[in-house]
């Protein structure tokens, strides 16, 4: 696509004549962004082969339906599937009715004032705090004092936390970008500030809100870092019956299969990482998805 | 929008509703044994783990990879049943464990031999004496020992690069005790990593490289790295280099670089829940095959007998931890009682 980009015939507009360098700084240009992208490009699709190689023979119905275990060949990836796909629902659960009801404050409620400046300062920062410290204040916060043990819950709790700062910002953006005269009209016509966001701005907003969240979700789920202070394990050889229940989820068992010094467990990694691939790829595609058919609706 | 906060709800509550765990009727062991600890002894834990949860499905057991430290400090707050150690515990961490009036028992599981290792391009060095390896791993020699020539003047004028495991590891303590006679005292300028396989992937691809991980990594790598014997200067047990193998590490000639890796289990958890003693009764029993078949060295016989039994009659503490445990095989050391 950039490749065929059609130079704009930009010495007939130009009033002071032609200058031979432009033609050529343009060409220049060009081509280091074209360096740019196959490089980026290219890493990906060297990464993806590398994977495909390893992995994809170990893909099978026995790989994704057994637990772990000490033979390469008969370990599977079914518990630290079903966990991942247990944390990152209860991360919704948490983290998407705290984080939108934040941005509803933010953007409908808080005056411009200090209190409110000094909130979004924070949130932006809180988006970049590297993921470790998180896992680190949920040990302490949700394993230690409020008694959650190493289980599915606090884990979720963590990660809604490294998650909200996105779902929160997200949230603001797609009610920003609700016009001014729509809130005005419903005003006018006497309707209250909650009656004017229920029924005018969150509807508009949702398809963007909803497209931040799982985006957001999708980071979650890669997450190794914060996971592990928190203890989730790497030989669980059962299903969680509960959001007590103990867990290991998938980065964490891939983690684990590549440190190890057979052969068959690094195959095993490469098989997960394209699982973990799959499952990151369907849910940012349900995003799209998602969005495509409410605003079909609404509009 | 309605129907999702409806929906959105319903799950919130449907997620949150524990429902009450439901006892059979049978006496078939059931519930929750937590294990955490080194990445060392993780691998024969998980097919002990993996064989016992056939004959007992109920039973659910977790392990986790901490580290040695890592594993004794939720051990010592009593967060987990049984502790994977691939060194005997420390004062400091035995202190945490009375402070929380923990008390356990310590139960070796396996031979694990520290193999110290060079690129198969290497040609002039087939062994190394354990003055040599303390005068290129010390301290004092940081900055300083950086030539082979420096070790023997016959060898080559080429850098050495050093490759080993991470600080936090069990086997690194290990390594600086065996051969610098204290536990972390390690020159700082090697290429650490916790992760072995990128250490045998350095040794591999580097021609000056030595380092030392444990023997399970060379054994699936031998293809890319070349073994060192080491030679203790003591020919009481075995003359000249000797390589870590089966037999040296279990006849006691691989020395000072083999040693035993523990499970350590929490005697109140044993005692007062039948699943916790039954699972180290077979841990006991049926480890040997599944330690060789994950890549360590199995105990004599008789060592496990002597755990189990310590493991019955509930004696406490540590036996290999003391200053006095040096020199001694494991069994002589878990018979101390009898004497």
């Amino acid at each position: 696509m950039v490749t065929e980009t059609k130079e704009p015939p930009l010495q007939h507009t130009c009033p002071h004549g032609k200058k031979p360098g432009r033609r050529w700084n343009n060409i220049i240009f060009q081509a280091v962004a074209i360096t740019a992208l196959v490089a980026t490009v290219s890493v990906l699709i060297l990464l993806l082969v590398d994977i495909s190689i390893d992995g994809i023979p170990r893909l099978n119905w026995t790989f994704l339906s057994h637990y772990p275990s000490r033979k390469p060949e008969m370990a599977g990836i079914l518990s630290a599937l079903v966990g991942s796909g247990c944390l990152v629902f209860l991360t919704g659960l948490i983290a998407f009715p705290i984080g939108v009801g934040a941005a509803i404050y933010l953007e409908e409620y808080a005056g411009n004032n200090w209190f409110s400046k000094i909130i979004e300062v924070n949130i932006a920062n809180l988006a970049g705090v590297p993921s470790i410290i998180y896992g680190l204040l949920g040990l302490e916060v949700f394993v230690r004092i409020m008694h959650m043990d190493r289980s599915l819950l606090a884990g979720a709790c963590t990660l809604a936390l490294l998650v909200l700062p996105m779902i929160i910002i997200a949230s603001r953006e797609a009610m920003r970008t609700v016009p001014v005269s729509i809130r005005e009209a419903s005003f006018a016509v006497g309707a209250t500030r909650w009656e004017t966001i229920r029924y005018h701005v969150l509807p508009l907003a949702f398809p963007g809100i909803l497209t931040g969240t799982i985006l957001a979700l999708s980071r979650a789920i890669g997450e190794a870092a914060p996971l592990i202070p928190i203890g989730a394990l790497t030989y669980v050889a059962f299903l969680p019956d509960s959001p007590l229940a103990p867990f290991t989820a998938l980065p964490i068992q891939i983690f684990n299969w590549i440190s190890r010094p057979q052969k068959g467990f690094a195959d095993n990694a490469a098989a997960g990482s394209i699982v973990l691939l799959v499952v990151l790829l369907l849910m940012n595609a349900g995003a799209i998805w998602l969005r495509n058919r409410y605003q079909k609706k609404l509009h | 929008m309605k129907r999702f906060i409806l929906l959105h709800v319903c799950f919130l509550a449907a997620a949150f509703c524990i429902s009450a765990p439901v006892k059979p009727a049978s006496a078939e062991l059931e519930g929750l044994i937590k294990v955490d600890g080194s990445s060392t002894v993780y691998p024969i834990t998980e097919a002990v783990a993996e064989e016992f949860q056939i004959p007992h499905p109920k039973v659910k057991i977790t392990v986790g990879i901490s580290g040695t430290g890592g594993g004794f400090k939720k051990f010592g707050r009593g967060e987990v049943d049984i502790s994977d150690a691939s060194r005997p515990i420390k004062p400091k961490e035995a202190e945490l464990c009375k402070e929380n009036k923990i008390e356990y028992i310590e139960l070796p599981v396996a031979f694990d031999g520290l193999a110290v290792m060079v690129n198969p391009k290497n040609t002039w060095c087939d062994s190394l004496t354990v003055e040599e390896l303390k005068k290129i791993w010390e301290p004092e020699a940081e900055g300083k020992i950086m030539k082979w020539s420096q070790i023997r003047p016959e060898w080559p004028d080429k850098e050495i690069r050093l490759f080993g495991p991470g600080v936090d590891s069990g086997t690194f303590d290990y390594f600086t005790e065996a051969i610098c006679g204290k536990s972390g005292a390690s020159r700082g300028d090697f290429t650490p990593s916790e992760d072995d396989n990128v250490l045998v992937q350095g040794i591999a691809t580097d021609e000056g490289a030595l380092g030392y991980f444990g023997v399970a990594y060379y054994d699936a790598n031998q293809d890319k790295l070349k073994l060192l014997g080491i030679d203790d200067g003591n020919p009481s047990n075995g003359n000249g280099p000797i390589k870590p193998t089966l037999e040296t590490v279990l006849n006691d000639t691989y020395k000072p670089l083999a040693r035993p890796i523990f499970i350590y289990a929490n005697k109140e958890a044993a005692a007062k829940r039948p699943e916790v003693a039954e699972f180290i009764r077979y841990y006991m029993i049926n480890s040997a095959p599944l330690v060789k078949e994950v890549g360590y060295i199995p105990l004599p016989e008789r060592a496990y007998f002597l755990a189990y039994d310590r493991f019955k009659r509930g004696i406490t503490g540590s036996v290999f931890g003391g200053e006095d445990s040096k020199g001694k095989t494991v069994e002589q050391l878990l018979s101390k009682e009898e004497h």
